[in-house]
């Protein structure tokens, strides 16, 4: 586990984060948050590159001010696009081996392995200097994961990335969180974290103002009414009965009669509704979706809207 | 074993960072200014014929101050600011610091590291210098003269004080800037109060005297400079027992107090 004790780090009279108390588990989670949130706070601190003001944190037991074995443990790629000049892509990733210990035929070993498995085996004799921002951001993910580590933290890691490049580093981003790795990353494109992430961690002005599974999140948000996308052969008759229910809010029912748009403060009491619609009335039902159970709205009615905190 | 390699992997690339690319341009033309100037004395002196006029003994003399002026206080002063600062402010200015950071060295280990490879630079470069300028002050004389004055023993003793006196400079400007680049975000600042305080301290009093490097190094010169030549005079040297420990203790302590520092630092390059 990833633990945060009572988290709070301050830039002098600057909040970064505050109070924060998260336990991360095994597999893939995603930071999200506007600009000046806080994720990269959180990442620099669980990686060691920040001390809190207040608070501990361990990474799966090691706490973060012991970098010897902090960072055999941990692997991050961090936002900023600086690397040693006159380097090629192999040289970057052969020289952090080389700062880790390891004998110089491991170094080029795993060099060659973590590059591969970032797709830059024909640019890796290239100079860094001459690469594409993309190349960029994938040649510091294999410098990240190239010592194997059990811990993968990744800020903005798709930033740059093309659509090809993107795919590739979701599924390989998947693959090191089925091997059973931590892989804490952040990103401001939301769709894309909803589809890859095993948990959402939200974060606003320095507060965690949301964590869990996406679903799970949406569901702690009783105030707000959630929306289900329903397609069926009577909407109107579905849309009277539904009415019936307390909890609907508002049904708009989609201009070419096929389906409607449900607003509902209880989806449970909607999807039973639904079920006995369908068994006692043979309710010919096309297709039943959430419209906004992702990132994205929960993200906009939580901070956007300024919900209120999980 | 371990250990040994990573300091090894961090000077690797220090002195690829530093020392090979368009960055040391500026500390190679200033190891370059002191060559011009002797190699402009030695081509003057050999196309106007002025040797006659000459004696090895005023050489030596000359010598002895241009060594204290223009290399100890000018080239290796600022030597080794330009090499020293840069090992942990440069890579701050550059964002690049988080990579030393993020892996499995201690910081303490990591200080030393840079250091070391700070001083391997300054050491090669600077008593290159060294040996240089004092071979051309002789070559003067032609080729046998410097042979002459090497296997007397009397000219390899005197270029091994000047050796000595180079390397101890490194290794107390390079403690002291390395620890200047911890700890200010604008280390021009230390290095010009620095210099200031050095330049004055023929002028202080013997107890303030001693609170400067310069003071031990020009105690340990080889060649003294006579009263009549216009150059301050060190009234009071120290002895070599206590100016060479002196020296290194001083950049021990100050090593120590970098490696504390840096033990505490934060990324923080948008504050930097």
């Amino acid at each position: 586990m990833i633990l945060f004790e009572n988290i709070s780090k301050f830039y002098g009279e600057v909040l970064g984060v505050n109070r924060v108390t998260l336990t991360i588990t095994p597999g893939i989670t995603s930071l999200v948050g506007p600009n000046g949130s806080g994720k990269t706070t959180l990442m620099n601190l669980m990686t060691g590159l920040l001390r809190p003001t207040r608070g501990r944190i361990t990474v799966t037991g090691t706490p973060v001010d012991h970098p010897e074995e902090l960072c055999r443990k941990v692997g991050y790629c961090t936002q900023y696009d600086a690397f040693p000049p006159g380097l090629s892509g192999f040289q970057f990733v052969h020289a952090t081996l080389k700062l880790h210990g390891l004998d110089a035929a491991e170094c080029v070993e795993r060099a060659h392995k973590a590059i591969a498995r970032v797709g830059l085996t024909d640019a890796a004799h290239r100079r860094v200097a001459g690469y594409s921002k993309g190349m960029r951001q994938r040649i510091r993910l294999a410098q990240a994961i190239a010592h194997d580590p059990q811990v993968v933290v990744l800020d903005e890691p798709l930033n740059g990335l093309d659509p090809m490049a993107r795919a590739e580093t979701i599924a390989l981003f998947k693959q090191l969180g089925e091997e059973g790795r931590y892989v804490v990353l952040s990103s401001h494109i939301l769709h894309e974290v909803d589809l890859l992430s095993d948990r959402v961690i939200l974060v606003h002005h320095g507060y965690i103002v949301a964590e869990g599974k996406i679903a799970g999140v949406r569901d702690e948000i009783e105030e707000h009414p959630m929306q289900v996308l329903v397609r069926c052969d009577r909407p109107s008759f579905v849309a009277s009965r539904i009415f019936e229910l307390d909890s609907a809010v508002e049904i708009k029912i989609h201009e070419d009669k096929g389906g409607l748009l449900v607003h509902t403060r209880d989806a449970d009491k909607f999807y039973l509704l639904l079920n006995r619609l369908v068994m006692e009335h043979g309710l010919d039902l096309e297709a039943v979706a959430p419209a906004d159970e992702d990132v994205s709205a929960v993200y906009k009615y939580l901070i956007e809207g300024d919900g209120h905190s999980s | 074993m371990t250990v040994t390699r990573q300091i090894l992997a961090v000077q690797a690339l220090e002195l690829r960072k530093r020392f090979l690319g368009k960055r040391a341009i500026p500390v190679y033309l200033l190891a370059l200014i002191p060559l011009v100037l002797f190699t402009g004395r030695l081509a003057a002196m050999r196309l106007f014929h002025e040797i006659q006029n000459g004696s090895i003994a005023n050489d030596r003399v000359i010598y002895a101050v241009l060594f204290r002026t223009l290399i100890l206080r000018f080239v290796v002063y600022f030597g080794c600011v330009a090499v020293f600062v840069p090992l942990f402010r440069g890579d701050i200015l550059d964002r690049s610091l988080h990579y030393y950071f993020l892996v499995p060295l201690k910081r303490q280990t990591l200080t030393v590291a840079k250091y070391l490879s700070g001083l391997l630079a300054a050491l090669v470069l600077f008593n290159g210098v060294t040996i240089a300028t004092w071979t051309l002050t002789y070559l003067v004389y032609g080729p046998n003269v410097v042979v002459e004055q090497l296997a007397s023993g009397h000219g390899l003793f005197e270029l091994g004080g000047y050796v000595l006196v180079t390397s101890l400079a490194c290794v107390g400007y390079g403690a002291v800037f390395l620890a200047a680049g911890v700890f200010f975000k604008n280390p021009i600042v230390p290095a010009v109060v620095i210099l200031g305080w050095e330049s004055i301290n023929a002028l202080l009093p013997p107890v303030l005297k001693k609170v400067s490097v310069v003071h031990y190094l020009d105690s340990l010169c080889p060649v003294s400079i006579p009263p009549d030549s216009g150059i301050a005079i060190l009234a009071d040297p120290a002895s070599p027992w206590v100016a060479i420990p002196g020296i290194l203790l001083l950049a021990a302590v100050l090593l120590y107090i970098a490696a504390w520092r840096a033990n505490r630092l934060e990324i923080l390059y948008g504050v930097e």
